[in-house]
């Protein structure tokens, strides 16, 4: 065929593809990488993409306005939104910092009548909010809220009260203000659409029958995850009206009365035939524990992080899980019961031990080295882990990731800050280049101990898979933060705090920046005068700085650096300078 | 002149080594160099939480450190989620059995139970002014002989092998790891718990 001729085939080809089978086809995408790539291909696929999506994830709220994401998605019906730096998690800002959710809910009033599902972490939320969203959405379906503020149970009593189709309800790990558990009596009676409810982290009782009443009418209950407050005596009455739970998050384990209810106990759980998660259990003893053992067996996540148990009644636990992926626990296990993990759960991904005393830098309990050591040995398809202890050794960190190469995140938090290998005295560099090196694949990185800039040497030559790296009391100098931004193509978050990394760092990241979702300097040397070139440099960064009360002039305290196609920030309170 | 210099070569010698703290290399003064420029950093521990994190000050370099850190605690470290502390557990004792201490409390005559948490307490006296104004009514006074008197009741618990035993006999902490409910009887039921048979 003469190239002329090939091309003006090669065109139509192109354009009488028509769009809307192209938006049928894309409709079944729901990956959000895949979707922007797609709507790179060109303008009708742009075109087809935008409007055959449904659920948008925006990262972090302020990278976008809500009339930029009306404009260009018209069918949404589903929203996942993010605000706040992930440091405000540990009261590193200042309350009344933003992310509050008002201004989206309006757009999306007007423009997405047809909302179904809002997930929100990190946002302010206030009860005129909920109430307006309860009011707003006549398909509302689903609501979460994780570690979001502003809001109270009469924010949650609105939902209850007129989301009449609601199918979740996800409170988890909010700063809210508990006034009382009323709220879950404002279901109406005929409401039974229910089917994932969570509200384990809130304190104040709720009513048992309306509960009970609720679970009973909600026949499609598959998540069901209450608060401490629920008594094992109370709880069989639940799980029998619930025979399809998959997930369950328990009240209180304690058994005040050994002998009567234990038999119900155990039967219930017997018929607990199809959870695969488990959480709860605070308050849980040695006696108690085996009424559990009958729904264990298809536990594939098992969240302990709530449960004080030593390694004893622990391992005997484990020995009822083998098909265990996830598990979460305290500290109080400590090695011996890290050791049963390792001879229990060969089918471990996912490792997380809290700490019970994180504040107490002379308890000698908790776990160590041992523990994590022996957890390699017997889980070698870990990829998942976040570790709190008070001592570590390079050598140890060595051998983990030698049993253990696919760590895609590896968060040690070593809790006394500057802590060396405590055996050799040295700065724990060689554990991290050990990390970065044997674990190709690793996308989440958090560092801590004893670092000199020999630690960010190796990520920024090693860790070419990195997206976020979390830095605390660690490097030597300038150079150390200049390695990592030179280094690790796919960094996309980068949370710094206390370190000695100042304006040269942070410059040269100019073009990075832009590449990246965020940046987060806290307590650094950076001074307002290097944040200020870094503004002028690159104007489609947000360049916020937060100032402290007392502090000098010329420092920039904390330092928040993102890409935005919305401008400044126009709702920005008085303590955060938009330079 | 020769005694001098053994001397100071066994001075040396002990120097080299003499246990302490620190890597090889570094002497005192240094040390408390980088000690005191290292607690510049930190708050002082009766500030802690409110001052916010400390300023970085110029003079510091942690490489050769390792002096154990003050013990005042830091804005947000480690990085626990502040719903997670609010929700840990208090300690748990020796006894896995003794853990959870809420316990029933009932009152004869009265038309429902109460629960109180026996943890909160440090010694009977706290405990039995909490029932009595629970309650709203007077327990008499304790004595060993005699139970108690001066009032129609006398608080009663019931213990691990189901007997119902009288408040205030056996030391404190045997008490709480014993106790399974609280009893306060009334009348003559109470009168005959408290002579000694």
């Amino acid at each position: 065929m003469d190239p002329e001729r090939k091309k003006v085939v090669e065109r139509v080809a192109v354009s009488t593809f028509p769009d809307e089978v192209l938006e049928r086809v894309l409709v079944q995408l729901k990956s959000h990488k895949d979707r922007s790539s797609v709507s790179l291909v060109c303008h009708s696929w742009y075109d087809a993409e935008r409007f055959s999506r449904t659920h948008v994830f925006i990262a972090n709220c302020y990278s976008v306005t809500p009339e930029i994401v009306s404009r260009r998605f018209p069918n949404i019906r589903s929203v996942s939104l993010k605000g706040k730096p992930r440091f405000s998690d540990f009261n590193l800002v200042p309350p009344n910092w933003g992310a509050n959710i008002r201004s989206w809910l309006v757009m999306f009033a007007a423009k997405y009548p047809f909302l179904e599902e809002l997930r929100l972490k990190r946002m302010t939320v206030t009860d005129e909010s909920l109430e307006f969203l309860a009011l707003s959405f006549p398909n509302f379906k689903a609501l979460s809220l994780f570690s979001c503020d502003g809001f109270s149970t009469d924010g949650l009593a609105a939902i209850a009260t007129h989301c009449k189709n609601l199918a979740e309800l996800d409170i988890q790990e909010n700063d809210l203000n508990d006034k009382s558990g009323s709220w879950l009596s404002c279901f109406p009676e005929n409401f039974s659409s229910l089917e994932v409810l969570n509200f384990a982290n809130l304190s104040n009782d709720v009513n048992f029958e309306a509960l009970e009443r609720l679970v009973s009418r909600c026949k499609s209950l598959k998540v069901l995850k209450v608060n401490r407050n629920i008594t094992l005596e109370q709880l069989p009455r639940l799980l029998i009206r619930a025979p399809l739970l998959t997930e369950l998050g328990t009240g209180s384990f304690l058994q005040e009365h050994p002998a009567c209810q234990y038999s119900e106990l155990e039967n219930a759980f017997n018929k607990c035939m199809n959870l695969n998660t488990l959480s709860g259990l605070s308050e849980v003893t040695a006696l108690s524990l085996p009424a559990l053992y009958p729904a264990c067996a298809n536990l594939t996540f098992m969240n302990l992080s709530c449960a004080a148990l030593q390694s004893g009644e622990f391992a005997k636990l484990l020995v009822h899980c083998p098909c265990l992926r996830r598990l979460w626990v305290l500290d109080t296990v400590e090695d011996k019961g890290l050791e049963a993990v390792g001879s229990n759960c060969p089918l471990l991904e996912e490792l997380r031990v809290f700490p019970t005393d994180p504040f107490d830098e002379d308890t000698f309990h908790g776990v160590t080295e041992s523990g994590f050591i022996a957890v390699s040995y017997g889980c070698r398809r870990l990829s998942y882990v976040l570790y709190f202890c008070r001592q570590m050794t390079n050598a140890a960190v060595a051998t983990i990731v030698q049993n253990c190469p696919d760590f895609t995140h590896f968060r040690l938090c070593i809790m006394n800050p500057w802590q060396p290998d405590y055996q050799t005295n040295e700065p724990m560099d060689e554990a991290f280049c050990a990390v970065v090196k044997s674990c190709t694949k690793l996308q989440r990185l958090a560092v801590s101990g004893l670092l000199t800039d020999l630690t960010f040497e190796y990520i920024g030559k090693y860790a070419k898979n990195l997206e976020t790296l979390s830095v605390a009391f660690a490097g030597s100098s300038d150079w150390g933060m200049q390695c990592v931004l030179g280094g690790c193509p796919k960094l996309r978050k980068l949370e710094i705090r206390d370190c000695p990394f100042g304006n040269a760092a942070l410059l040269s990241g100019l073009d990075k920046y832009e590449s990246m979702r965020s940046l987060w300097m806290s307590d650094c040397k950076v001074t307002m005068n290097g944040c200020r070139v870094l503004a002028k440099e690159m104007p489609r960064l947000n360049v916020e700085v937060i100032k402290v009360d007392g502090s000098n002039e010329s420092q920039a305290d904390k330092v928040y650096v993102y890409r935005s196609v919305a401008g400044p920030r126009r709702d920005a309170p008085p303590f955060v300078l938009t330079l | 002149m020769e005694s001098k210099v053994a001397y100071d070569n066994e001075l040396n010698l002990i120097k080299a080594t003499e246990l302490r703290l620190g890597l090889p290399g570094t002497d005192d003064r240094e040390e408390q160099a980088l000690f005191s420029a290292r607690n510049n950093k930190r708050p002082l521990p009766d500030t802690s939480k409110e001052c916010g994190s400390k300023k970085n000050s110029d003079a510091r370099h942690v490489d050769n450190e390792t002096a154990p850190p003050a013990k005042a605690q830091i804005v947000g470290w480690p990085p626990i989620r502040s719903y997670r502390k609010n929700n840990l557990q208090p300690k748990k004792s020796d006894q896995a059995e003794a853990a959870g201490i809420y316990l029933k409390v009932s009152m004869d005559g009265a038309p429902y139970l109460r629960k109180i948490d026996l943890g909160i307490y440090k010694g009977y006296p706290e405990l039995l002014k909490a029932l009595e104004s629970m309650f709203k009514f007077t327990i008499g006074e304790y004595s060993e002989r005699e139970g108690y008197k001066g009032s129609e009741y006398a608080p009663t618990y019931e213990d691990k092998d189901g007997d119902w035993m009288l408040v205030g006999d056996v030391p404190w902490d045997m008490f709480m790891s014993s106790c399974k409910r609280l009893r306060i009887m009334k009348g003559s039921e109470a009168r005959g718990l408290g002579c000694g048979v």
